[in-house]
This record gives structure tokens, sequence and C-alpha cells, in this order.
């Protein structure tokens, strides 16, 4: 990617958060019912409530009160959460390692699972263990994580409980740590109990987000590298003397993996919005859990930020894969 | 056409797996008060969560048990397959509709048009769509029409992107510039020439996307924005059913396999659509 080609893309990017936050303003704020109402007592006067509307800005007009907020926002100031009076940063950036954790897991799960079945089916082409492969595709993909959290609910809480399936930690525990990365923190003070506990409860839900996932690695990988096995330098690795599942791992490998990349990152976008649901299947307390109290109580501020910052995470990641996929490859780079 | 292969006909059992699923689904829909043995809102405290009738514990004609308020579970689950199926049909339509039309505009005008309906598709992109259809069905209100709203407000991307790119591929080939020259209306040239081109991709997302809104429709009816309580949905009795899952495992099971069939038999009815379209679709 030129320079001019990575400009034109920073301010397209620049365009849909403005496109994104117009959107979901306008929305919040034609939403029926009072947030006001719904945070104050029923003995207060009137005066009392015009007092808290002013407070909160929500006196003003829509127009105004966008630019003053969107004026805040630039600044880092998303307002203050009306249900948990707290500052919206705060309150977001409180829950986001939850989630981050929980989706990196589901991506490390799935990349895993989706290259094991890849490497299986282009190994054995046109056997019935591809066959079996591609079955498994099929059903992973066509099923959401939705009904796969579900499933695994029935399976591996109720019918062989073994997991833990509410929450994120056992709650009587005592948890030494000072950030919100639990997962990565327990790691780091060797604290393998509490790991231990803490996939106890994420194993579940990472597992039913990664399933689709994993379907689509596979399948894009598999072609890619049954592609790639045509190739020259396949069949001369092949004629040198090395096994066909060493040209496989060694040669194929390598260059089957840059296109499976892009697409890879916009399931993985996909991915993340699917945390919304499956956190609240689970009862993981996470960014999505909370987005989903915050529209149930009408908390406009702290919709707007979760809102936002699910849309600079969905488009940074877009963005990421786009560089990785200009570093793996050369003609691009230079061209 | 090329003639059915073998490889074909295995296909095809897909197909019509899904289509006699999809077709027990509307028989259940438009006979469900002849079908259904209870009253599916009638509730009775001396049957609380009753067992599936294979099991020690089970009342005579309950079939699938009861739920927490000792309603019928297999009536309930017949009745819901008529708000899964009314979503499944306009909220796709909608979108459809919708989408179909941006996406023909964009890909094959392309320029201006192309760019902003681009950019809105980016846009719409950059929201997670569960958090979206809760959002929007929050603001409309808890209602059916909601839903129907939200998920073709949400989903018509999905068509937009697909029918942009077919347009613009076909708007490249001979038999457009031919019809230009023999002096057709852009519009008759869009309507006439490309659209025909275009439909065995729009039919195929149709089939895939009834299934995405009944799945939505169940998510939406979980965290309780859908239609009123007390009328069932698939997804209204997956909620009760989460909730009491170590008591009474039949409340989350049978509403929950209703729905995993439904979502693969649109899956499956789709891909063996756009197997039967292949050779047309290149």
């Amino acid at each position: 990617m030129r320079l001019s080609a990575l400009i034109i893309r920073l301010i397209s990017l620049v365009v849909t958060f403005f496109g994104v936050a117009v959107v979901v303003f306008v929305l919040v704020r034609v939403a029926p019912g009072d947030p006001i109402a719904m945070m104050i007592g029923p003995g207060a006067s009137p005066q009392d409530i015009a007092d808290l509307r002013a407070l909160y800005g929500l006196d003003k007009s829509i127009p105004l009160q966008f630019l003053i907020w969107l004026g805040h926002v630039v600044r880092g100031d998303f307002g203050t959460s009306i249900s948990l009076r707290e500052s919206v940063t705060e309150v977001v950036f409180g829950r986001l390692p939850a989630t981050l954790e929980l989706a990196f897991l589901a991506l490390a799960i799935a990349v895993v699972i989706g290259g094991f079945m890849a490497i299986l089916a282009a190994r054995w082409r046109g056997t019935a263990t591809e066959a079996g492969v591609d079955l498994f595709n099929g059903i992973a993909l066509s099923v959401p994580d939705f009904l796969w959290g579900l499933t695994f609910i029935l399976l591996f809480g109720v019918a062989i409980p073994i997991f833990d399936i509410s929450g994120r930690v056992t709650p009587t525990l005592e948890l030494p740590f000072v950030t919100n990365f639990f997962l990565i923190e327990s790691i780091v003070r060797l604290r393998f109990d509490l790991t231990l506990d803490l996939l106890g409860h994420m194993l579940m839900p990472a597992m039913a987000l990664a399933l689709p996932l994993a379907a689509v690695i596979s399948q894009i990988l598999k072609t890619s590298l049954k592609e790639v096995m045509h190739q020259d330098y396949a069949l001369i690795a092949r004629t040198k003397g090395f096994s066909e599942t060493y040209v496989l791992l060694h040669e194929a490998l390598r260059n089957a993996v840059t296109p499976s990349l892009t697409v890879i990152g916009v399931q993985f976008t996909f991915l993340i919005g699917g945390t919304v649901i499956v956190e609240r299947l689970f009862s993981y307390e996470g960014l999505g859990n909370l987005a989903i109290d915050a529209v149930i109580n009408r908390d406009l501020p702290l919709i707007q930020g979760i809102v936002l910052l699910f849309a600079v995470i969905f488009v940074g990641v877009n963005l990421a894969v786009d560089l990785c996929y200009v570093a793996l490859n050369p003609k691009l780079r230079h061209g | 056409m090329v003639e059915p292969r073998p490889l074909h006909r295995r296909r095809s059992i897909r197909l019509w797996l899904g289509a006699a699923w999809i077709a027990l689904l509307f028989f259940a829909a438009v006979f469900a008060g002849a079908l259904s043995p209870h009253d599916r809102l009638a509730q009775d405290l001396m049957l609380q969560t009753l067992p599936p009738a294979w099991l020690p514990g089970a009342e005579p004609g309950y079939y699938l048990g009861t739920d927490s308020l000792g309603r019928d579970i297999l009536s309930r689950i017949i009745y819901a397959t008529r708000p899964a199926l009314i979503v499944a049909i306009v909220a796709s339509t909608a979108a459809c509709l919708f989408g179909s039309l941006l996406g023909l505009v964009a890909g094959f005008f392309g320029g201006w048009a192309d760019r902003i309906i681009s950019r809105l598709v980016d846009i719409w992109m950059a929201f997670p769509p569960v958090l979206l259809s809760i959002l929007l069905v929050a603001v409309l209100g808890p209602a059916l029409s909601s839903v129907i709203i939200a998920i073709a407000v949400i989903d018509w991307t999905r068509f937009c992107r697909v029918v942009r790119a077919e347009a613009m591929q076909q708007r490249r080939m001979d038999y457009v510039d031919s019809a230009k020259v023999a002096g057709y209306g852009t519009l008759r040239i869009m309507a006439r020439e490309v659209l025909p081109n275009v439909l065995p991709a729009i039919v195929v997302l149709f089939s895939l996307e009834m299934g995405i809104a009944v799945i939505v429709e169940a998510i939406l009816s979980f965290v309780n924005l859908s239609i009123s309580t007390d009328d069932p949905t698939w997804g209204s009795m997956i909620a009760e059913g989460r909730g009491i899952v170590h008591q009474a495992w039949w409340v989350l099971v049978f509403p929950l396999t209703c729905l995993f069939l439904t979502v693969l038999a649109f899956s499956q009815f789709g891909e063996g659509l756009k197997e039967r379209f292949d050779p047309v679709m290149r």
C-alpha cells in the first residue's frame, strides 16, 4: 500500500467513525422512555427533574447536544453513566479486558481447530477425512454462536457438568489482581489455580464463539492449501523425496496462510460482535453484557460509549489485517 | 442446464430435507390451533415443570412436559412457529428489496452513487449487529413489527454488497452494451437485462437471510425485547429454560432443538439452491 492509499484509508476511517457517532447519537435520542424518569424516585418535583436534565445536558437541542458530546469524545471524555453514576470511560475500560480476553481466547481456539482441520483435509484430500471436515464446516458455519452456546450449556453444564456456565470467575475466590486482565495476570503471577478456574468459566463461551470462525478458517485454508500443493515448488519438494506431510507443513502452509488472513480478519469482527449475546448467555461480566443492561436502563451516555468503542475495535481489526497483509505480501509492499 | 450428476443428486438431499422441515413449519403455523393438544397460554400451578412423557413423573397428554407456569411446551412450540415465520418472511423481504435496490444502483451506475452507498455499508458494518438490533428494538418499543424493522435495517447490507458486486460484473458484459446500442433506457436495462442475471444470487441470500432472521428474533426474545411476554416465541421459551436449566432441562431442550433444525434447514436449503444455480453463478 502506498502512502497516498494509506492516507485515503485513514480518512475513510474517520468518516466511518463520524457516521457511527451520528447514527448512534440520533438513535438513542429518539428513543422513547425518559432516562431521568428512570433514575429518580416518585417524590421528585418538576424543578428537580429540570435540574437533572440540565446536569446531563438533555435540555439542549439534539444538534447542540451532539456537538458538545463530540467535543468531549475527542478529548476522551464519554460523559457519566446515568445508571451507574460513574465515568463512562472508566466503566467501559473496566469491562473491556474481560471481552478482549474472551475474544482472543476464542480466536486462538478457532485458529487451532480450523488450522488442524484444514491440514487434515488437505493431507488426505479426496478421502473420507476431507468429507468429514467438509461436514463439520457445513454445520459449524450455518449454526450461529448463540445456538452453540446454548448447546454447550446443555451438554457440558447440565448433562456432563464439567464446566461453569455462569460468570467469569468463581465469586468466592479471593483475587489478587490489580488489572482487569484476569487470565493474563493469573498466568504472570503463576497462580495457575486461578487460571484453571478462569478457563473453566471462559471455555464454553469461547468455544461457542470459536466454532463458526473455525469452520471459516478450515474451509479457506483447505482450499488454498490444496491449490498450493499443485504448484511447481511443492512438486519439486516432493520429487526431492520429502514426504507429503513435510511438504504440506513446511512449504505449503506458509504460502497458503496469506490469502486466508483477510477473511479471518473480517470474521474476527463478527466474532467480537457475537460476544454481546454470548456474554449475556453465560452471565460473563464483559462489555456486551454491560451493553444490554445499558440499553434496558436507557443509559444513553453508556450506550454511546460502548457502541463507539465496538466500532473502534471493528475498524481497528480491519486496519490491522490490511497492514499484516501488506507486510506479508512483498508485491503489495513495493506496489 | 447441465445434466444432473450423482454429485448433484447427493447434494439435492439437503435441499429437499431443508425444504421438508420448512414445509413442516408452515404446516404447524397454519394449523397451530388444531395441532396443539392444549391452550398455549393456560397456566396450571399443579402441573409445574412436568417432565416429557417418557420420563417418570410425567402427566399423560403433556408430551414434551410443561414449563415453570405449568404451560404445555409442545403447544407453545407449535404456536411459536408463527412469529418465527412471519419475521423470517417479512424481515427478509424488506432487507432484500432495500439492499438489492441500493446494490443494483451502486453496482450499475458506479461513481458517486457507488461511493456514497459503499460508505454507508462501511458505517453499518462497524456496528456490532446484535447490539444494534437490541438498541433499535428498544428505540421502537418491543413488538413484532419492531423486530422486523430492526432486522431489515441491519441486514440490508448483506444483499447490497453481493448485488453490487454482481451488478458491477454484469455491467461490463457485452449484452449490456448491445442493449445500450439498441437504444434501451437505463431503467429497462437494469430491470430486464441485469436483474435476471443477479437473481440467483439474491434467491440464495434470501434463503440464508430467513435463517438469520429467525435467530435474531430468538435473540431479541431471549433478552425480552420481542413480542408480549405471554405469547410464546422460541427465544422467550429458551430464556426461561436457560434460567431453570438445572431443574428442568426439557424447557430449554425442545425449543432449542426446533431453532437448531430451522436454522440448519434454511441454510441447507440456501446452499442446496446455490449448487443448483452453480453453472449460472460461475
